[in-house]
Parts: structure tokens; C-alpha cells; sequence
């Protein structure tokens, strides 16, 4: 089985029906508080192949979260169908690392990592040795025990990567995973998470306001306007992988997609503004 | 110094500061000491109490009262806090009943509890029980309410159930908030319990101190008086304990 890259490479993946297929056609969702009605987001179209790296770029505000949270299934749109569907037939699942503060204080890093699986009723034994697995790959091992206000925001972010892949998803949703994070750490998540994408084959939808982040990551970038977000440009990303900061940067095509991603983004960032 | 020890110092400083001055206001005669004994004099009194007046007994029935009221009160407290916090409905109709008789002074409702209860032992665990009951289902409804909807977000997304995200999510979220009710409620256990005493009972450490003050036996009414306090202390510490062991995460 093989996957298809931007760049018209193909390459074998690890496992190649771990990611889920994602079809948002129209999507409209608005909200209503005693302010007034807001539109989150409006006549969005938005697909995802299987194994596919896609980013979300847009200002504050223009509904990328809320996009999110909708192909999570804990927002339901207001019109427009959101299609997402597991590539072996069954019940698709999706996890989602959150912005934020999100580990559970009340559990140790290694029972916040298996508290999906003990979720989906795997033993405790299957479930102790799949989370002490992951916390590895993130270079946690060590800190099994530590509580979450033990550890820096670094290790926090990347105890949630691990929590968000325990339950095996064909669909991961990143909702700006490392925008609090000092650079140094971003750059190394940014690498372990292509990695491990690289070794899983999952569909990934990142939400980020970082050109350059969305340039390393993604297949494609799709840009979003202000409120309502609706979108403003899908873009095809054509580096080669594996990439990394210095081998992108130095592509020709990196300034030309670099101006046109923040060509976009500067008008709309100005338009919202006047939001926040 | 370390800050430890330093913590230490301090918290022993003040008891025995105030030990001292009242010795010396009391020996130097500047107090009056047939009202104010001298705590070095309250020694052979406390000693005698104990040896002769079973003032264990009297501890014993007090400490009893607070304990079986506690956990009357604390139990369902929690209960229904809970549910407060969980289902609005529940919170919108008793949160008027609940802040009313929050209010209301505890001692007050004795002839109540004396006519529902008897004036046995049911009718001093039961006051104790309800005077707590609110205070700990007011301060588990605001632990509930304080959880980060984040968390339900996850818990969620991650596949919990109603009834998981209530174990996994709802309780562990809200115990701080339980236990800082808990702390308050010792506190109120233990003025009610001895204001009950001093109206209702012929035993305990309430009417101990009252007993002594009706026939002016000062040395006798402090004895009374300092080891209610210590009791408290000793409830607190107790307390803290369990909370270190059920309530781990938090930041000591």
C-alpha cells in the first residue's frame, strides 16, 4: 500500500490503514449567547486523505477550534455534513491533543497516558504497559510517577501527544499543541511528531498560527479568514520529507509560499483586530 | 535556617509566647489569679480531672458526638453536593433551602432536634450532622462547578461514559473543594457540640467547662476550655493526614 505525496513521491507506509478519510462539505456553525448570534465559522469545505498532514493557519477567532471540535464530535455543526470515516469500515476514532492546560491533575503522567484505554476497557496490565511504552517514546520514561504540576509545560504538552495516541487513532487533532512552548521545545516536538506520524500513517489535522510550523508539518495548509472563518486558500506544500527547519528554509519554494500564506493571513489578522 | 525549621519555630512560638505572658500576668498577681490561674497552676487540676472526675469519659462522649455527626453530616453532604454541582435542576431548587439554612445559627435549632430526636444521644450527633450538611454540600457544588470544562472535554473525547466521567472526572475534580468543607465543618462541629453541651447534656466536654463555671471553679472551667482546643488541633491533624493519602496531587 502506498501513500501519495505533495510532491508526487510515494513511499510505504508502517501501517496503511491507520488514518481515518475526513469530508467537510458547507459546514456552518453558529452560536447563540445573550450578546448575540456569532458565526463561528461559515460554508467551510474542508477534506483530509487518509495518512494526510494537515494544517490550519488563520487569526484568532476565525473558528479553527471550533473546526476541531466538530470533527471530534463534541460540537455538531449548525448546517453542512462532516464526513469522517474510518478506512477499514469500522467506527472512526479521533483524538484530540488540547490547547491548554488539559492533563488531569488528579492522575499520575502515566495513568493521564492510559486513561483513554481505560476508557475503552483494556486491562490494567495492557493498558500500565502500553502508556509506560509511549511515555518513552516521548522521552518521559522517567517521569511516570511525577504528577502534572511536577513537570514543565514541555513535558505536559508532550504527556497529551501520548494521551491523545494511547487509543491507537485513525485521527489526530491538534489544537496549537505547542504554541506555549518555548522554541527549543517546539522545534523537538515538531520533530517527534513527524516522526511518529511517519511510523503510524494517522490522518493529522494541526491548528496553528505559525507560518513556519505549518510549512514543516504540513501536506497541505489551508488558510483561514477571520469571523465568520471560511477559507481563504488551500495550499499543496511540496517539500520533500523527511523535512526539517533548515531543509525547508533553504527550498525556493519557501519565500514565495511563505509571502503567500502572510499575505493572506495579514489582512485578515488586521480585519480581526477590530474583534479582539 | 532551613525554612522547615524555621516554619517549625514559628508555629511552636506563639503558643508558648502567649503560655508565658499569661504565667506571668497571673504570677506577678497583675491579673487577677482566682479568674486567671497560671496554666503552671492548671497542671495538678488537669491531673486530678482525669484521676478522679473521668474527664476521659467526658472527652470520649464529645469526640463521639462530632464523629458519628460528622459522617451523618458528610456523607450525604457530599451526595447531594455532587449532584448540585452535576445537574443544574437539583442545584436551581435547593440552592434557596440550602443558603437559608446555611445561615441560620446551628445552636438555634436545639429545641428542634431536642423534640425530633429525644434528648438522648441521637438529638447531639443529629444537630452536629445537620449543621454540617450544607456547609459540605455547598462547598462540593462550587469544587463541581470549579472543574475546568476542559477536562469534560477530554474525558469525553477519549470515550468516557456519563457514569465514568462522573467517577473519573466530576469526583477526584471536586475533592480539594470537599476537604476544604470538611476542614470548615470540624470547626462548626465543634462550637456546636459544645454550645449543646452546655445547654443539654449532663456529660461531655461542653458541660464540663459550663458545670465548672455555674459553681466557679476557674482552675477546673480552663481545664475544660484548653483541651477543647487542643481537640480541635488534634481533629485538624488528623484530617490533614487523610488528605495527604486521598487527595495526593495537591500542591503541599
Amino acid at each position: 500500500m502506498s501513500r501519495t505525496y505533495a510532491n508526487n513521491q510515494a513511499e510505504t507506509k508502517a501501517n496503511p490503514i491507520a488514518g481515518a478519510c475526513v469530508v467537510a462539505r458547507n459546514i456552518t456553525k453558529v452560536f447563540s449567547s445573550p450578546g448575540g448570534v456569532i458565526t463561528a465559522c461559515k460554508d467551510v469545505n474542508l477534506s483530509a486523505a487518509p495518512g494526510e498532514f494537515v494544517v490550519i493557519v488563520g487569526p484568532s477567532g476565525c473558528g479553527k477550534s471550533t473546526l476541531l471540535r466538530m470533527m471530534a464530535g463534541l460540537d455538531s455543526p449548525t448546517s453542512g455534513t462532516l464526513q469522517v470515516d474510518s478506512p477499514n469500515g469500522k467506527r472512526p476514532t479521533n483524538s484530540m491533543v488540547f490547547h491548554g492546560r488539559t492533563l488531569f491533575p488528579w492522575l499520575s503522567l502515566r495513568s493521564n497516558v492510559a486513561y483513554g484505554m481505560q476508557m475503552h476497557g483494556k486491562s490494567r496490565r495492557a493498558r500500565l504497559d502500553r502508556a509506560d511504552e509511549l511515555l518513552d517514546l516521548v522521552g518521559l520514561g522517567d517521569f511516570r510517577n511525577a504528577w502534572p504540576h511536577q513537570v514543565s509545560e514541555g513535558m505536559r504538552q508532550r504527556t497529551s501527544l501520548a494521551r491523545a495516541l494511547a487509543i491507537d487513532p485513525q485521527l489526530l487533532l491538534m489544537d496549537e499543541p505547542f504554541g506555549a512552548l518555548d522554541e527549543q521545545t517546539r522545534y523537538i516536538l515538531q520533530e517527534e511528531l513527524l516522526r511518529i506520524w511517519d511510523n503510524t500513517g494517522k490522518t493529522v489535522i494541526f491548528v496553528t498560527h505559525s507560518i513556519e510550523e505549518a510549512l514543516l508539518l504540513g501536506d497541505r495548509i489551508v488558510v483561514m479568514t477571520a469571523r465568520p472563518g471560511t477559507i481563504a486558500d488551500d495550499i499543496v506544500v511540496p517539500f520533500p520529507r523527511p523535512r526539517s527547519l533548515t531543509t525547508i528554509r533553504s527550498h525556493a519554494e519557501f519565500g514565495p509560499l511563505f509571502d503567500r500564506i502572510w499575505s493572506r493571513l495579514r489582512d485578515e489578522v488586521e480585519r480581526g483586530g477590530a474583534f479582539r | 535556617m532551613s525554612r522547615r525549621r524555621q516554619e517549625l519555630t514559628l508555629t511552636i512560638a506563639g503558643p508558648v509566647l502567649l503560655l508565658l505572658l499569661w504565667e506571668l500576668l497571673s504570677r506577678t498577681e497583675i491579673i487577677n489569679p482566682i479568674y486567671w490561674p497560671a496554666p503552671t497552676a492548671l497542671w495538678p487540676t488537669a491531673i486530678d480531672m482525669f484521676q478522679n472526675r473521668d474527664l476521659l469519659g467526658d472527652i470520649r462522649i464529645s469526640m463521639w458526638r462530632i464523629l458519628a455527626g460528622f459522617v451523618i453530616g458528610t456523607v450525604p453532604g457530599v451526595m447531594i453536593g455532587l449532584a448540585m454541582g452535576l445537574f443544574w435542576p437539583v442545584r436551581v431548587f435547593l440552592m434557596p433551602l440550602a443558603t437559608a439554612i446555611y445561615a441560620v445559627p446551628k445552636i438555634a435549632i436545639l429545641p428542634l432536634a431536642i423534640i425530633a430526636f429525644g434528648i438522648g444521644e441521637l438529638s447531639k450527633i443529629m444537630i452536629v450532622a445537620i449543621s454540617i450538611f450544607f456547609l459540605i454540600a455547598l462547598s462540593t457544588m462550587s469544587g463541581v462547578l470549579a472543574i475546568d470544562t476542559q477536562f469534560r472535554d477530554v474525558a469525553s473525547n477519549l470515550g468516557a461514559s456519563r457514569w465514568q466521567m462522573f467517577l473519573t472526572v466530576a469526583l477526584p475534580g471536586s475533592l480539594p473543594a470537599i476537604f476544604t468543607g470538611m476542614r470548615l465543618a470540624l470547626g462548626f462541629a465543634l462550637i456546636v457540640i459544645v454550645g449543646t453541651e452546655f445547654l443539654a447534656a449532663s456529660k461531655g466536654i461542653g458541660y464540663v467547662i459550663w458545670q465548672n463555671y455555674q459553681i466557679l471553679r476557674i482552675r477546673e472551667m480552663f481545664v475544660g476550655l484548653i483541651i477543647t482546643g487542643l481537640l480541635g488541633w488534634l481533629m485538624n491533624l488528623v484530617l490533614d493526614l487523610v488528605e495527604r493519602v486521598v487527595v495526593p496531587w495537591r500542591n503541599t
